[in-house]
């Protein structure tokens, strides 16, 4: 009982960081049908400039404040993602839009190898490693000598979450994007035809994405201390995996799927198997996409003839 | 999508290209600055520490700004110019050049292909050679059989299929094990490998058969990747991470490529070189690719073959006229599985050594650009397109020299991925439906006319 | 009487979720005739067609066709019985078709269709589409693709006969001129002709057709009521047909049977059709006893 309620624990942890990156991925697809495949990678160099702006912080500017030095790495974090992911999406996609099928497809997939292989060129194919942000833990059971622990990086990456994720769908649901993106989302050209304008809400839709992604990559950093130029993948898989499980352009759905994933794969990894978590996290994508493809939420597909 | 604002009809717009690429290097500036303007680097005490790199952040800057400007001088007034001067469909001279290339293109690359180990050995001498028929010619080879091989499957059969690399590492692994354990030659374990391959393609294929276009992909992709964790992680019979090594060679009807007595060289009264097994490897392999090849255009224009591209055309329409889909899918996979399944069997045998390494996804992403690349569906497409991608990425490696410029330190090699990606985005941008888009009919009645790419559908699944 | 169906349908329902789109519909279409299917826009015609051919399982009812020895009709009862689809023999078929997956349909009962939104293989050449529709027996002589990738003189024959058929279907749509251009490129009438010629290729008994006179000029949908007229005269096959333009149905049909919000409201030859105050009520869209004040109001 006590593992099970460590691994929940865990679990929603890390499926708040997949969470977070599946929104990028479920509104790109909702609004133009196109899964992002360099997302995963997008949030990976979220992680290398969350690294660079603490390493700044920490040596160069000596800030000792935690809160505050976490604060302008999300926020550096978040701008620099942005815009990433805004020029890869003027500079790969927009030229492809309306073009044949494949071709965002294999332009997605050049990005996403392009950006892994950029980041390793750059800044070197170890690990990088840095100090933990916080160590304290909160023992909240005990028995037999097992402590149920939250980490107090836990319950920052749950606060952190749960406020932008607010603020997020304060944005799509009352603002004027919000309602632009949905108007998109159903007819691009009748939009198009009403004065919205296209462009710029797909452009704000890779921007909003990849600004949650960078706050799941500065998290990421936080939790594991840890990043690596190949850490977009598989991060990226089971965060699509997510979205596809909660109904791809559901963005609640998102967030479920976000958190069922990352439950699944820490009690599959406790209960199972650590070696063939991701193979867990596969069969899941598998699964979902064959006997339930409209998802959690999603709206079912029916065949026209 | 949007109306396109009318642009000014010649010349340059200097304000415009100035403030563009002011624009761009600000961006530039601002994504670069965290990832070239620092490096992280582990310092005496085994902890991050920061570097700066101005100079190089000022060049990448600079570099784009120079882009952003020759977009804006060059490439945008040549494309107007060029708009201008045809406005629509091709002209009659380019009809011609491409007629006579249809023509003359496939037997002198049939030419070059099978002469060119002689080619080879007559420019660099042996000592030069083996390197150039084996991580070109071998090298190039494999991506053009593999890219054939899914080219029935999504160019054809228009299934999306991102787990490719799969069935390569059945093959492969297929071959490895049996070849270990029993000793059976290369011959036999072949077709073998290539069966079981097949195997795997129409079980995989099965559960999959109801799913369309990205979720497709997806899907296989996940296939993939389920396939290589297993082969990580299933260490008693594949040995994990390590590999499988030692795997026996092919030999040459049975006379092993050594340099004992019952060798090659000995028996055939020739010099001990490697090169012998390198050049009988290049012929396996190109022999492989053009019984690929062969058995594709003869499939076309198979009722099975037809089939294919109806589905990809309309999947409806073909179950209205009988046409049993879950059938002709399954064949697609199971066909393009077993070319897969020879490739892999091939590439163990050449190596002689093969880990999960060689089988992750961008591999299979390789094998689809190529395919897509190539135009879906037109063979000659899918060949420039490997010629092009992996000749390319290898000719890196003899770029020695940058070494003179930018120091001992500078590996060329290391960018072959970064330019592979960077080569599949601007290939899609400037050719979106691949270097050769048309489709030629599989059967006529007077003439064989090429159908345009505007009427060839891409497939929904 | 009813020895002479091709296809009886009986008590169909079809509900999508909570919406019913047919309610307990009955019909039958006689040999050799050509039975038209009419009825305001969404009152469930392409619906009853997706059931007919399989694409959609209907909730509830039986649609059976038959070809071959009338005395097959017999055994209707003991097949539906019967956990089977279908009973062949050498001189006929009965074939419980809601049972049946819908290439099977098209493969086993000889049902082909055409689309309301045309479904041509745009890509492929005209020729090429008249051969995918004979696929099946050009499957069988290629021995499953062995003997026809082997180069077996078996399949070329069977390819030479499959092209011959072809010809002969494109000189009866007059596009035998344009057997080697991509169907796509051509006019939309033509395309329409086409999609008919393919679906005939595949030897069909029952021939349905989803508004073959859509989108057709009057020159246009005249030549096609002559090309069905033709149709049925010399293959002897029967045509379901739903069609909009009135002049096509009243032209041609044996037998029109009409649908209004799922349900069926009349049925007759089209001159009795004509006349029915329920048929007038549905396409006006008013009430059956306001039809006489609506058609003797003076068009303003």
């Amino acid at each position: 009982m006590e593992v099970f309620i460590q691994q929940i624990i865990n679990g929603i942890t890390l499926g708040s960081i997949y969470g977070l990156i599946a929104i990028g991925y479920t509104m790109v697809f909702g609004i133009i049908g196109m899964v992002n495949f360099a997302h995963g990678d997008v949030f990976m160099v979220s992680t290398f400039v969350a690294l660079v702006t603490a390493l700044i912080l920490a040596t160069w500017l000596g800030i000792s404040s935690i809160f505050l030095s976490l604060f302008v790495i999300l926020l550096v974090g978040m701008v620099v993602t942005s815009l990433v992911s805004w020029t890869i999406e003027r500079l790969a996609y927009r030229p492809l839009r309306g073009s044949f099928r494949l071709a965002p497809l294999i332009s997605a997939i050049g990005m996403s190898i392009f950006l892994m292989n950029f980041v390793q060129v750059a800044q070197g194919p170890r690990n990088k490693s840095i100090p933990p942000f916080f160590q304290n833990v909160i023992v909240i059971m005990e028995r037999e000598g097992y402590q149920v622990t939250l980490s107090y990086r836990q319950i920052i990456i749950w606060a952190v979450t749960a406020t932008l994720l607010t603020a997020f769908w304060y944005i799509v649901t009352k603002t004027s994007l919000g309602r632009a993106q949905r108007a998109c989302e159903q007819d691009q050209k009748m939009a198009s035809l009403l004065g919205v304008d296209v462009d710029r809400t797909i452009s704000m839709t890779f921007v909003i994405g990849a600004a949650l992604a960078a706050v799941a990559g500065t998290m990421y950093l936080m939790y594991y201390g840890v990043v690596s130029f190949s850490d977009g993948f598989v991060p990226g898989i089971k965060a699509f995996t997510a979205a596809v499980l909660g109904g791809i352009g559901s963005i609640p759905g998102a967030v479920i799927g976000g958190l069922l994933i990352g439950m699944i794969e820490t009690l599959w990894s406790a209960y199972f198997s650590l070696d063939y978590k991701d193979v867990a996290a596969f069969c899941i994508l598998a699964i979902v996409l064959i006997f339930l493809p409209q998802g959690l939420l999603g709206r079912p597909e029916v065949e026209k003839v | 999508m949007t109306l396109q604002a009318s642009a000014p009809k010649t010349g340059v717009n200097v304000a415009r290209a100035i403030r563009d690429a002011t624009i761009a290097g600000l961006i530039a500036f601002g994504i670069l600055l965290p990832l070239i303007g620092f490096e992280t680097v582990q310092n005496m005490r085994n902890e991050l520490a920061l570097e700066t790199r101005p100079w190089l952040l000022a060049i990448f800057v600079g570099l784009v700004v120079l882009a952003s400007l020759f977009i804006s001088f060059v490439v945008r007034p040549w494309n107007q110019h060029r708009r201008a001067v045809r406005p629509a469909g091709a002209s009659l001279k380019g009809a011609a050049l491409r007629a006579a290339f249809a023509k003359w293109f496939t037997p002198f690359a049939l030419g070059v292909a099978v002469f060119y180990p002689v080619l080879v050995i007559w420019i660099t001498g042996f000592s030069g050679a083996v390197k150039w028929i084996d991580n070109f010619g071998i090298q190039i080879l494999i991506y053009v059989m593999l890219g054939w091989g899914l080219n029935i499957v999504v160019g054809l059969a228009g299934l999306l299929d991102l787990g490719y690399v799969a069935f390569y590492a059945v093959g492969a692994y297929s071959y490895a094990l049996l070849a270990k354990t029993f000793g059976l030659s290369f011959w036999i374990l072949l077709p073998l490998a290539g069966i079981l391959s097949a195997f795997w393609g129409v079980l995989l294929g099965f559960p999959v058969l109801r799913l369309r276009g990205d979720y497709l992909a997806i899907v296989t992709l996940a296939f993939g990747e389920i396939i290589r964790l297993v082969l990580i992680n299933w260490v008693d019979v594949t040995s994990g991470y390590a590999g499988i090594s030692s795997i026996p060679r092919p030999t040459f009807f049975g006379i092993p490529f050594t340099a004992n007595e019952d060798g090659f060289a000995a028996v055939f009264g020739l010099e001990f070189t490697p090169l012998y097994r390198t050049i009988f490897l290049y012929y396996v392999i190109l022999a492989l690719a053009l019984l690929t090849a062969f058995v594709t255009v003869r499939l076309r224009r198979l009722p099975i073959g037809r089939a294919w591209e109806a589905l990809r055309e309309d999947e409806i329409a073909c179950r209205s006229l009988g046409i049993n889909t879950t059938n002709t899918k399954l064949t697609a996979f199971g066909i393009g599985a077993l070319f897969g399944g020879f490739a892999g069997s091939f590439f163990a045998a050449r190596q002689g050594f093969i880990s999960p390494e060689s089988f992750t996804f961008t591999e299979s992403a390789m094998i689809l650009s190529i395919v897509v690349l190539g135009g879906m569906g037109s063979q000659i497409g899918v060949a420039i397109a490997a010629l092009a991608m992996i000749g390319g990425t290898e000719m890196l490696r003899e770029l020695d020299f940058l070494k003179q410029i930018f120091g001992a330190g500078f590996d060329p090699t290391q960018y072959r991925m970064l330019l592979f990606g960077l080569a599949m985005v601007l290939i899609m941008i400037w050719k979106p439906r691949g270097l050769i888009s048309t489709r030629e009919p599989t059967a006529f009645l007077k003439e064989r006319k090429t159908v345009a790419a505007k009427f060839v559908e891409e497939g929904r699944g | 009487m009813s020895a002479t169906d091709v296809l009886q349908v009986e008590h169909l329902t079809m509900r999508f979720g909570g919406l019913v789109a047919i309610q307990d519909l009955s019909f039958r279409a006689r040999h050799g005739d050509i039975t038209a299917l009419i009825g305001p826009n969404g009152a469930g015609k392409t619906t009853v067609f997706n059931c007919i051919t399989g694409f959609y399982k209907p909730t509830e009812g039986r649609i059976a066709l038959h070809h071959g020895d009338p005395a097959m009709w017999d055994e209707l009862g003991a097949l539906t019985d019967s956990s089977l689809r279908k009973r062949v023999r050498a001189d006929g078929g009965l074939f419980l078709l809601e049972r049946m997956p819908d290439y099977l349909v098209t493969k086993d009962a000889r049902v082909a269709r055409t689309f309301q939104n045309i479904r041509l293989f745009k890509g492929m050449t005209v020729l090429e589409n008249l051969l995918v529709s004979q696929h099946n027996p050009l499957m069988r002589a290629s021995g499953l693709t062995v003997l026809g990738i082997l180069g077996f003189g078996v399949y070329r024959h069977a390819e030479n006969r499959a092209t011959e058929k072809a010809i002969q279907w494109l000189e009866k749509i007059n596009l035998i001129d344009r057997a080697d251009d991509p169907a796509g490129d051509l006019p939309y009438g033509d395309q329409r002709r086409l999609e008919i010629a393919r679906a005939m290729c595949t030897d069909p008994v029952l021939l349905c057709l989803d508004e073959p006179a859509a989108g057709l000029n009057p020159r246009e949908s005249g030549e096609l009521s002559e090309l069905l007229l033709s149709i049925r005269q010399e293959t002897k096959t029967s045509i379901l047909l739903i069609e909009h333009d009135m002049s096509v149905v009243m032209e041609i049909s044996d037998h029109v049977v009409v649908l209004d919000y799922g349900v069926k409201i009349s049925e007759g030859t089209s001159a009795e059709i004509r006349d029915d105050p329920n048929v007038i009520a549905a396409y006006l869209g008013v009430e059956q006893d306001e039809v006489e004040s609506v058609i003797t109001e003076p068009v303003s």
